[in-house]
């Protein structure tokens, strides 16, 4: 560079800054353990991701539902994902509000559930994620996991789970 | 010799929140008696989707209560004799056949739902949060539960007459819903929990208008029955904590 130095606080700013997105990219990466065709950052579980005074990554999520039994395995899936990325000893932190919504799910997130043959939620009846068919209906509101429902398709016959509406 | 028991020296919030935890702790474990026992595939998960649900939200419960205790929240579920429970009566009925697990489900949830979303105004903080997930959570059990009423009222002879019989025998556990002791009625006053007394009205729109549909009969409003909130259950609550409590009772701090 010759137009003259960089600022040294501009230059740690950056650094800082580099770090704390190599945090985030780390946690982000976790697939959700029962649907693990997305991460937690697809699905919206992810929150937050701060590096703390004493150096340690302060990790911050909430769950989709009250009583989703993947939380444990989520936070430890993310203390061992921030251990392999450089940040030991992550602090994993749950937070209830503000409440998940499927309005938290990213486009890449129906995408991904699209292609994983799981409906992703829409209002009304979801759409057949094999023929793509709107004409389907309710099986179950209930599903294999807290956050699914089964239906079938009518047009193909097929039956698929799709992501509850919530 | 096993572990001794709790008792919480309670405060009017930790009261409140007893309440509700127990609530949905005992309401989860008789829905979890379901498994493997259901009438199909599809319901046996539903109901225990149900029971995940409310076990989320007691824990949220039991480790504020926990925080303002001194107790964990596994101590307050596993450590605590009949008498220190808080639930409500209705929610501590035997399950009986499918109508009954239903109807129970319909009378409670049409409550809840309503206590949750009022809730969501808390003053308290951390109330409202754990309210911001249950109002979700138990608005979609009340659309499940109501939606099989009314399958089973306007269904077969046989369906409507084990579904009425399921009505009449739980009507006199509702009382106890709307109960509000000087506990509540400091809690209400401080902002923290919604005035139960004043969601009666709107509880019964619910319930009536979900009976109309299964072509069920409203009952009588007779003499209602009452004690759970006090720590006074039925001889219900004692064998189904025994079955809940044995393990971490007779293996103090036995881990999975």
């Amino acid at each position: 560079m010759v137009a003259g130095a960089v600022p040294k606080d501009a230059v740690q700013k950056d650094a800082a800054e580099n770090r704390r997105a190599a945090a985030w990219a780390a946690a982000a990466s976790v697939p959700d353990p029962e649907l693990p065709a997305v991460t937690i950052e697809d699905l919206g579980i992810l929150r937050d991701v701060t590096l703390r005074e004493d150096g340690r990554a302060e990790v911050t999520i909430t769950p989709t539902y009250s009583g989703c039994p993947a939380m444990t395995v989520i936070a430890f899936d993310i203390v061992r994902a921030m251990d392999a990325a450089g940040f030991p000893d992550a602090v994993v932190r749950t937070v209830l509000a503000p409440a998940w919504s499927t309005d938290w799910l990213t486009a890449a997130a129906h995408r991904k559930l699209a292609e994983a043959g799981i409906a992703p939620p829409r209002p009304g009846a979801p759409a057949c994620p094999r023929c793509g068919s709107a004409t389907t209906e309710t099986i179950s509101p209930f599903g294999a996991t807290a956050c699914k429902a089964l239906h079938r398709c009518l047009a193909c016959r097929e039956p698929f789970e799709a992501f509850k509406c919530h | 010799m096993a572990t001794t028991s709790i008792v919480v020296t309670e405060t009017p919030l930790l009261t409140v929140l007893l309440r509700r935890a127990d609530d949905a702790l005992v309401l989860a474990h008789r829905l979890s008696e379901w498994t493997g026992h259901a009438p199909s595939l599809e319901e046996e998960l539903a109901l225990a989707n149900l029971a995940l649900d409310l076990i989320g939200q007691a824990r949220g419960l039991y480790q504020y209560a926990g925080e303002l205790s001194g107790f964990d929240e596994d101590q307050l579920a596993y450590l605590r004799d009949a008498g220190g429970f808080r639930n409500c009566l209705l929610v501590e009925q035997p399950n009986g056949d499918f109508a009954r697990t239903i109807v129970r489900h319909v009378l409670f949830t049409a409550f809840s739902d309503a206590f949750w979303r009022a809730a969501t105004a808390s003053r308290d903080a951390r109330l409202a949060a754990i309210a911001g997930k249950a109002e979700k959570e138990t608005a979609y059990q009340l659309r499940y539960a109501g939606a099989w009423l009314v399958r089973l009222g306007d269904g077969t002879d046989e369906s409507h007459r084990r579904a009425q019989e399921a009505v009449d025998w739980l009507w006199p556990y509702v009382g106890e819903l709307f109960e509000v002791d000087d506990a509540e009625q400091a809690m209400i006053a401080a902002g923290v929990v919604p005035d139960a007394a004043a969601l009666r009205d709107g509880w019964r729109r619910t319930v009536e208008g979900l009976l109309a549909r299964a072509t069920l009969r409203l009952p009588e409003d007779g003499a209602m029955q009452s004690g759970g909130r006090r720590g006074v259950h039925s001889e219900h609550l004692g064998h189904l904590l025994a079955e809940m409590q044995v393990l971490p009772r007779t293996y103090p701090g036995a881990q999975w």
